[in-house]
């Protein structure tokens, strides 16, 4: 079901990336307006998701612990599983978001012998990290056509992930990896029953935008080349705020772009927002010390809680006690 | 809110991030103007139409280093004249300078062809016979060239 409805809105997508890209007198919405309008959507969309979850109180630690906390003198504690100060914490909170620690930790449960086990299971973490670390890379190899000169790092990085110099253009690494690891993800929420009874279209649809927009780009570097130098001077252009729209771009860029202003808009209502949300994970970002420090629940402060004791119960309900014969702690003679 | 500082650190940082193009560009007072190719003013024609040639040259050279190095097939017909399937000797005759022509572009979009690993360009072997002096020049137009890639 998920999947049926995410390719079906995934097909209307695709027929208005067409529509923009083949009508002429919409270039200039699907060229320059649409970016900024992506852009604004990103950026104020995703500020407003991280003041949203701050404003929710944190009452206690909800530490998920991979290890021994901090105990005894003689106990040896796990400092990065079990943090106990900020600094302990701060590392745990970098590894996790550099090497995925608690996705590494996946396991499968399976029926061996008739018994419940449960066995390693590296594949996802592999390929999420080979896909991320793709995702990341190609972002930062696309700021060749976000600023002029060229960053100095993005030669740096085109040569590193052009290092086996196959073909012409050279296929780079990391075009491999983000189209492999989208893979992966995909069969696994297509064909492994588990994940597919679990998944929704909100799955589904990520998988296919990223996927879209990567391909439209293997598309033009490698089989329909594309004459670059008005794809960017329209991307210069409209990230130096002096908006120009050449006459002579590509279609399949407009694809490309309407993929990836839709996933921008998309982005901060998605499931993708673990991206800011990966740091305000209270189980991954709370040091441990439950024990050692009291943590006063911020509501009783906030709202003044005002408590109903026993004694005003007693108060308000006195007579319909007095009636059904209940026992009452202070008898009031005048009450009657 | 709580944690505010916390959150306000990461929002900046956020946003700093993501906005960082528009800074660069408005520091770098970016020109939108694209890349001005200083043409040959004798040659006319070129092998492919231009606007083929703008995105697929790449495959042009790319086939004739296969066919030269692997196939020894050197020579193919264009129109009715035999022409070598050469980047110095060829392509080169008519866009005869590197700086002006190939880099221009290349720059511009950070690309760096491994064309040159092997090939020399030709206006840096204009004369026979290199003095310390071209070698001292040579030097230095590659360097100026990594500064401007870098």
């Amino acid at each position: 079901m998920g999947l049926l409805f995410s390719i079906f809105t995934f097909i209307i997508l695709l027929a208005i990336a067409f529509i923009g890209a083949y009508v002429e007198g919409l270039h200039y919405l699907f060229g320059i307006v649409l970016p900024y309008i992506a852009f604004a959507v990103f950026i104020i969309g995703i500020v407003v998701r991280i003041i949203k979850w701050a404003q929710s109180p944190v009452p206690f630690r909800i530490t998920t612990t991979c290890g021994q906390q901090r105990s005894l003198d003689f106990i040896k504690q796990n400092k990065i599983d079990n943090p106990f100060t900020g600094l302990q914490t701060f590392i745990r909170m970098f590894f996790e978001i550099i090497l995925f620690r608690s996705l590494f930790r996946n396991t499968k449960a399976g029926i061996k012998e008739n018994k419940l086990t449960y066995g390693a299971n590296k594949w996802l973490w592999l390929f999420s990290i080979v896909f991320h670390y793709s995702f990341l890379i190609i972002v930062l190899r696309h700021f060749r056509f976000f600023t002029e000169p060229v960053p100095s790092f993005v030669p740096f990085i085109q040569e590193i992930d052009g290092f086996f110099q196959i073909g012409l253009p050279i296929i780079y690494l990391t075009t491999i990896g983000i189209t492999v690891g989208l893979l992966y993800l995909l069969a696994r929420r297509i064909f492994d029953n588990q994940v597919r009874y679990i998944s929704l279209a909100s799955d589904y649809l990520p998988l296919f935008l990223i996927l879209s927009i990567a391909i439209t780009g293997i598309l033009m570097r490698h089989f329909f080349k594309v004459d670059l130098t008005p794809v960017k001077q329209l991307t210069l252009s409209i990230l130096s705020f002096q908006p120009i729209l050449p006459a002579d771009v590509n279609p399949i860029f407009y694809i490309h772009l309407f993929f990836v202003c839709t996933l921008l808009i998309y982005f901060p209502m998605s499931k993708l927002v673990h991206m800011p949300g990966i740091f305000l994970s209270p189980t991954r970002n709370l040091a441990n010390n439950n024990r050692a420090k009291r943590h006063i629940n911020p509501w009783n402060s906030d709202f003044k809680m005002h408590y109903h004791t026993y004694e005003e119960y007693e108060d308000e309900f006195r007579e319909v006690m007095r009636d059904v014969g209940l026992p009452l702690e202070k008898e009031e003679k005048n009450v009657d | 809110m709580y944690d505010g500082w916390k959150i306000i650190l990461g929002i900046i940082i956020f946003l700093v991030v993501f906005t960082i193009p528009l800074w660069l560009n408005i520091a770098n007072k970016a020109d939108t103007s694209i890349p001005e190719l200083v043409l040959p003013t004798d040659y006319k024609e070129c092998i492919a139409p231009r606007d083929y040639m703008r995105a697929y040259h790449m495959d042009i050279l790319d086939e004739w280093r296969d066919k030269v190095v692997r196939q020894d097939i050197r020579m193919f017909k264009f129109k009715d004249q035999v022409v070598e399937m050469s980047l110095t000797k060829t392509c080169m005759k008519c866009h005869d300078s590197k700086q002006n022509f190939c880099d221009r572009c290349h720059n511009y979009f950070g690309v760096k062809p491994y064309c040159w690993d092997c090939h020399v360009a030709p206006e840096e072997v204009k004369k026979k016979f290199a003095t310390r002096e071209d070698l001292n020049r040579l030097n230095e137009d590659t360097e100026n060239n990594n500064s401007v890639r870098r």
